[in-house]
């Protein structure tokens, strides 16, 4: 963390201390911001082939709104294809690690027009601050920066970051309503979903609400098994192909 | 329908999975191939993550090679000595080749690597049949009669130590050559996904001078336990086994064998080794193709746990 770095998110948990203390010096204010979602948890079975979660909200004075979905964090691999005798092969890969594994935004503008770019740095909002950078002793300068543009490319193309600007609908004053997607192959775990309120660029009231992403039932159920008992889920595999090969054969004898 | 793979981590449509396995199924019957070696790469082409594509393959394999070889145990034609000292060369072969298949994982090069095997052993022995193949159909054409086998031929691999005698192959050659064949075929089927019987019913026919009815039981013999021995390692090194895609895939394949059989049994032998050349060339264009074409994008993403 550079020293401008450190200075700002000292100035961010300022910030947020005052916000707090203003609210608890207000206690006859309402809540500025309600959130929920269609559901809190999406549940993955057989038949899942992706979801979509609902998220509703108000708010109680105008301004803008800005709601970011961030799943739990992954390490990722990137691959670089050359050329090498002809053939296109993998030649160089990067690993970027503790990066959200999902990340998605909605706001009533395009996030550059709500939030002024101190807003987005101090509270790692937008593709450019959630650490996609890669640290500099791995690589340097414009390097650097064509991985990170094409973990960010497949990464959107994956459907694990989505950037949907003024997709956020208010019904009425108050009343906001917006969509995500979350696509069939969502990576499981924790997701938080912030909205946030703004006026003129800078964040007065943010709301965060839990959302996680679990396998359930019976896929669950293989998963863990397969996962935790390798060795009996090896057997196990080995022993149904074989009852089956031999009901095939029975099949066949008779057909 | 959509279902969703829990090991495989997609969601793919449960009709095209049957499709897919009465397809392959088909075609195997129609054959009398394992199927693995169009299996793997379609599977692969739908979004099956290659890892899992190549274990979950093998994990099929087994029952297809379990249902055929009872056939071939009761006329007697499996070589039980032989199909020993071809497994014995398989385990530690698959057993290596599961590990080279981990290593190359980590590398960021099996996708690499498996279209390659592709290419060079199926393209080749692909081309050979195809060669073969017209020479026999265009042969037949002009003198009405049937080809003649190829004889048994003495090579250098004939004067290896360790000579033994396998009654039922009528054979008195090295223990060294099977267990060399079985090694290098149980590498090729664990790093592509496939029984090995487009390697093995060749290697054993032409190079260990087995006849022909012996061949294709003995093999399904020690395919069994060489896939087996794949798909114990891959669930236990790499969590690779999809066991609900196996099942999916396995009901298609046995009913789709069924027809296969009945209609191969009404077609002329070359022409079927004709149109399996074909269809094993086109395979292997296709992954060649995929190689040599520039991709879209130079960069590829893998989420690692």
């Amino acid at each position: 963390m550079t020293p401008f770095q450190h200075l700002l998110s000292l100035s961010a948990r300022i910030l947020f201390l005052l916000t707090v203390l203003i609210f608890i010096a207000h206690p006859k204010q309402s809540r500025a911001i309600e959130v929920d979602l269609s559901s809190h948890l999406v549940a993955i079975t057989a038949g899942f082939s992706g979801d979509k979660i609902l998220l509703f909200g108000s708010i109680n004075s105008p301004g803008e709104v800005l709601v970011v979905v961030r799943g739990p964090d992954a390490d990722f691999k990137m691959h670089r294809k050359e050329q090498v005798a002809g053939i296109w092969m993998n030649t160089a890969t990067m690993r970027f690690e503790k990066i959200p594994s999902f990340y998605a935004i909605a706001g009533t503008g395009p996030l550059e027009e709500i939030a002024s770019p101190t807003t987005r740095a101090l509270n790692g909002i937008g593709f450019d601050h959630i650490g996609l950078e890669l640290p500099v002793t791995k690589a340097a300068g414009g390097i650097a920066e064509q991985w990170k543009d094409s973990l960010l490319r497949n990464l959107l193309r994956a459907g694990n970051y989505q950037l949907a600007s003024a997709e956020i609908v208010f019904l009425g004053e108050h009343l906001f309503k917006t969509e995500f997607e979350l696509p069939a192959n969502v990576p499981t775990g924790s997701y938080s979903v912030s909205v946030y309120h703004l006026r003129e660029g800078q964040i007065i009231d943010a709301r965060t609400t839990p959302l996680s992403v679990s396998k359930i039932g019976v896929e669950a159920e293989i998963y863990d098994y397969a996962h935790h008992q390798g060795t009996m889920y090896g057997i196990l595999a080995i022993v149904i192909a074989l009852v089956s090969g031999w009901m095939g054969h029975l099949a066949f004898r008779k057909g | 329908m959509q279902i969703y793979l829990p090991i495989a981590e997609i969601s793919v449509d449960i009709i095209l999975l049957l499709a897919m396995g009465g397809g392959v199924g088909f075609l195997s019957g129609l054959f009398g191939v394992g199927g693995g070696f169009l299996m793997t790469p379609i599977l692969i082409l739908v979004g099956v993550p290659p890892a899992v594509a190549v274990a979950t393959q093998a994990n099929n394999v087994i029952a297809s090679s379990v249902s055929g070889v009872f056939a071939h145990w009761k006329r007697g034609n499996v070589d039980f000595l032989m199909g020993w000292i071809l497994l014995a060369g398989g385990f530690i072969g698959s057993t290596v080749g599961v590990g080279i298949f981990t290593l190359l994982k980590n590398l960021g090069q099996i996708d690499l690597v498996i279209n390659l095997c592709y290419v060079i052993f199926l393209g080749t022995i692909g081309l050979l049949m195809m060669l073969e193949g017209i020479k026999a159909v265009s042969h037949r054409r002009k003198t009405g009669g049937a080809r003649r086998g190829k004889l048994h031929e003495h090579n250098w691999f004939h004067g290896l130590p360790l000579k033994m005698r396998f009654r039922k192959s009528r054979l008195y050659i090295s223990a060294l050559l099977p267990l060399g064949i079985g090694f290098f075929v149980g590498i090729l089927s664990a790093i592509m996904g496939v029984g090995g019987g487009f390697i093995l019913v060749p290697a054993m026919i032409y190079m260990l001078g087995m006849p022909t009815a012996m061949v294709i039981g003995t093999s399904l013999f020690q395919i069994i336990f060489v896939a087996a021995n794949v798909t114990f390692l891959q669930a236990m090194q790499n969590q690779t086994v999809d066991i609900v895609l196996a099942l999916l895939l396995l009901v298609g394949s046995v009913l789709g064998a069924q027809f296969g059989t009945r209609i191969g049994a009404k077609m002329q032998g070359d022409w079927l080794r004709l149109l399996l050349g074909v269809l094993v060339v086109m395979v292997c264009g296709k992954l060649f193709l995929d190689l040599l074409v520039t991709p879209a994008d130079f960069y590829s993403l893998e989420m690692v746990r």
